[in-house]
């Protein structure tokens, strides 16, 4: 395993019972990125994170994380990866500079827990115990939680789900602050923007398998797609063609209409369409 | 692996928290699980109130002597101590592991490098904590209001130290153990409530033990309970007293015996089934 591969993943493979939750999953995510596996609920995503992080143990394959099988994890891996989970970070009758403080004295290496929960935008909420905070502000938590012990791969499950637009976009600062500092990232989501908006690279994950790996902007060949031409006929019906040569197309049909070509668009596929076909919805 | 980049120091000067020892871990997670009961006002109510309830209520009910210079306090007392020391460990246990465990508040801890021994560690000090400060209050209240004597005889004292620490011993590892037999939050009392309700009837905790059905005490004489009882009333109660017992003497070495043995079925409960996150996580 070279030294700029934190995760590598090859053949994985996981059941409960009958049903296949991951079959057979390749993949790789240098040191430093932000990758950000992209799916919808079922395909397998959380089995595989949670996988990575040493909570569930895997039927098949291989799967090193920092160097080491996170089937057995070690207190000194533990210390080196950070998790935010879905949705825990509720200790009720505790402050939240108590939780944090009290998780810093875990890891060798800890951040200044007072910095973290302002990092995290929790500083005015310091002194609140954990139950009154608002689901973002959990979710903030949750964040400071997973990044306390300086981590240098730290995975995400959906952290920004049940956002508003303004704590996503702060969110996203947030991951983007880590990042510029060197962390590994590691995000769950089904918000295509989401992983528009912070992922060096893109698996998109269906059915078990991952079917794609690219840079958002390459995700499904988009610069290369066909695009879709439509206009109206003379007669007033719309009509269409896919093209991969648009602009020769339209030059023939304004030759046709001699001029002008009612109600002419030419678009290209949304990263949306092309996930929903590459997860077999469209 | 040789280049191992930990993320770039944040401008702010280093963390404050240092990693403590394993001693310290252990006294920290301690102190946090303390003030998370303390500040609990139910369990604080039900944990200390009720047996202190029960003895204002039984001994005020039964203020008659049940052998001359001997009040009925003397031999009650005992059940309301085993109840109480069983209610800390056992109840308290069972009950809250299952919330943390659905909170997701094991799972967050198990992401941590804090070895595992350390969470046990900070459950027993507070039950320790809690048990100690109950018997407390529960002799405090007897001897102020209805003239308990306390124990003279350093003997005494000593049987009354080791049987307490094995019982409650015994009692926290079944809490821990059963904690997993609830599936949500919500059953952890109603797996634990009814099973401690119970072994107080049938173990002479409101009712003289010699006088049940026999084929109740030999139930009874399967758990804790009735030997925390039976070693108890050898303190309280003057030694010709023993006569009375159901094997002709307080049995110390029996008492010994059965908790130790409920000490390592526990713990062999608690290595092979304890369960750090819920079902549906799998």
């Amino acid at each position: 395993m070279s030294d700029d591969v934190a995760i590598r993943v090859r053949g994985l493979r996981k059941a409960y019972g009958e049903s296949l939750a991951v079959a057979g999953l390749d993949l790789d995510v240098h040191r430093g990125e932000v990758f950000a596996l992209l799916g919808p609920n079922g395909a397998g995503k959380t089995t595989t994170v949670e996988i990575l992080e040493g909570y569930r143990q895997r039927d098949a394959g291989e799967v090193r994380v920092l160097d080491v099988d996170p089937a057995s994890p070690t207190r000194d891996w533990r210390g080196r990866v950070g998790i935010v989970f879905q949705g825990t970070g509720e200790f009720d009758e505790l402050s939240v500079a108590e939780v944090v403080h009290h998780f810093a004295g875990f890891y060798a290496d800890a951040d200044d827990p007072d910095k973290v929960i302002e990092r995290v935008g929790l500083a005015a909420k310091a002194r609140a115990r954990t139950h009154t905070l608002s689901g973002g502000q959990k979710r903030r938590l949750d964040v400071a939680l997973g990044i306390i012990g300086r981590p240098e791969l730290l995975f995400l499950d959906e952290p920004t789900t049940g956002f508003d637009p303004e704590a996503r976009r702060e969110f996203w600062e947030l991951i983007r602050d880590l990042a510029a500092a060197g962390t590994t990232i590691v995000l769950t989501t089904h918000y295509l923007d989401e992983a528009e908006a912070l992922a060096d690279r893109v698996g998109v994950i269906a059915g078990g398998r991952l079917v794609e790996v690219a840079a958002p902007n390459q995700l499904g060949n988009r610069q290369e797609a066909l695009a879709t031409v439509s206009w109206r006929t003379p007669d007033g019906t719309p009509d269409s063609a896919q093209s991969a040569t648009p602009t020769a197309l339209v030059a023939d049909l304004a030759a046709r209409f001699g001029g002008e070509v009612p109600g002419l668009t030419v678009t290209r596929p949304t990263l949306e369409d092309i996930y929903l076909t590459m997860i077999g919805q469209r | 692996m040789t280049t191992t980049t930990r993320p770039a120091e944040p401008v702010t000067a280093a963390a404050p928290a240092r990693r403590s020892g394993p001693t310290g871990l252990a006294l920290r997670q301690g102190r946090l699980e303390i003030r998370q009961f303390l500040r609990s006002r139910e369990s604080v109510v039900f944990t200390l109130g009720f047996p202190l309830i029960m003895v204002l209520i039984f001994a005020s009910i039964f203020d008659e002597e049940i052998a001359p210079g001997v009040s009925y306090t003397q031999y009650f007392i005992t059940g309301m101590i085993a109840t109480g020391l069983m209610t800390v460990s056992f109840q308290n246990l069972g009950i809250w592991i299952p919330i943390e465990r659905d909170r997701g508040v094991l799972k967050r801890y198990r992401g941590t490098p804090m070895p595992k021994w350390v969470w046990f560690a900070g459950k027993v000090i507070m039950v320790l904590v809690t048990g100690f400060v109950m018997t407390a209050l529960l002799l405090a209240v007897s001897v102020t209001l209805f003239d308990l004597d306390l124990p003279t005889t350093t003997t005494a004292w000593l049987t009354f130290g080791w049987v307490s620490a094995l019982g409650v011993t015994a009692c926290t590892l079944c809490g821990i153990a059963i904690s997993s037999l609830a599936r949500t939050a919500r059953s952890g009392s109603a797996v634990v409530t009814p099973v401690a309700l119970v072994l107080q009837f049938i173990s002479g905790v409101f009712f003289v033990f010699t006088n049940l059905p026999t084929w109740m005490q030999q139930v009874a004489a399967l758990f804790p309970l009735k030997w925390m009882c039976q070693g108890l009333r050898s303190v309280f109660l003057p030694e010709s007293f023993g006569a009375d017992e159901p094997g002709g003497s307080f049995e110390l070495t029996r008492v010994a015996l059965v908790l130790g043995v409920w000490c390592v079925i526990g713990l062999v409960l608690c290595l092979t089934t304890f369960r750090w996150t819920t079902r549906r996580d799998g």
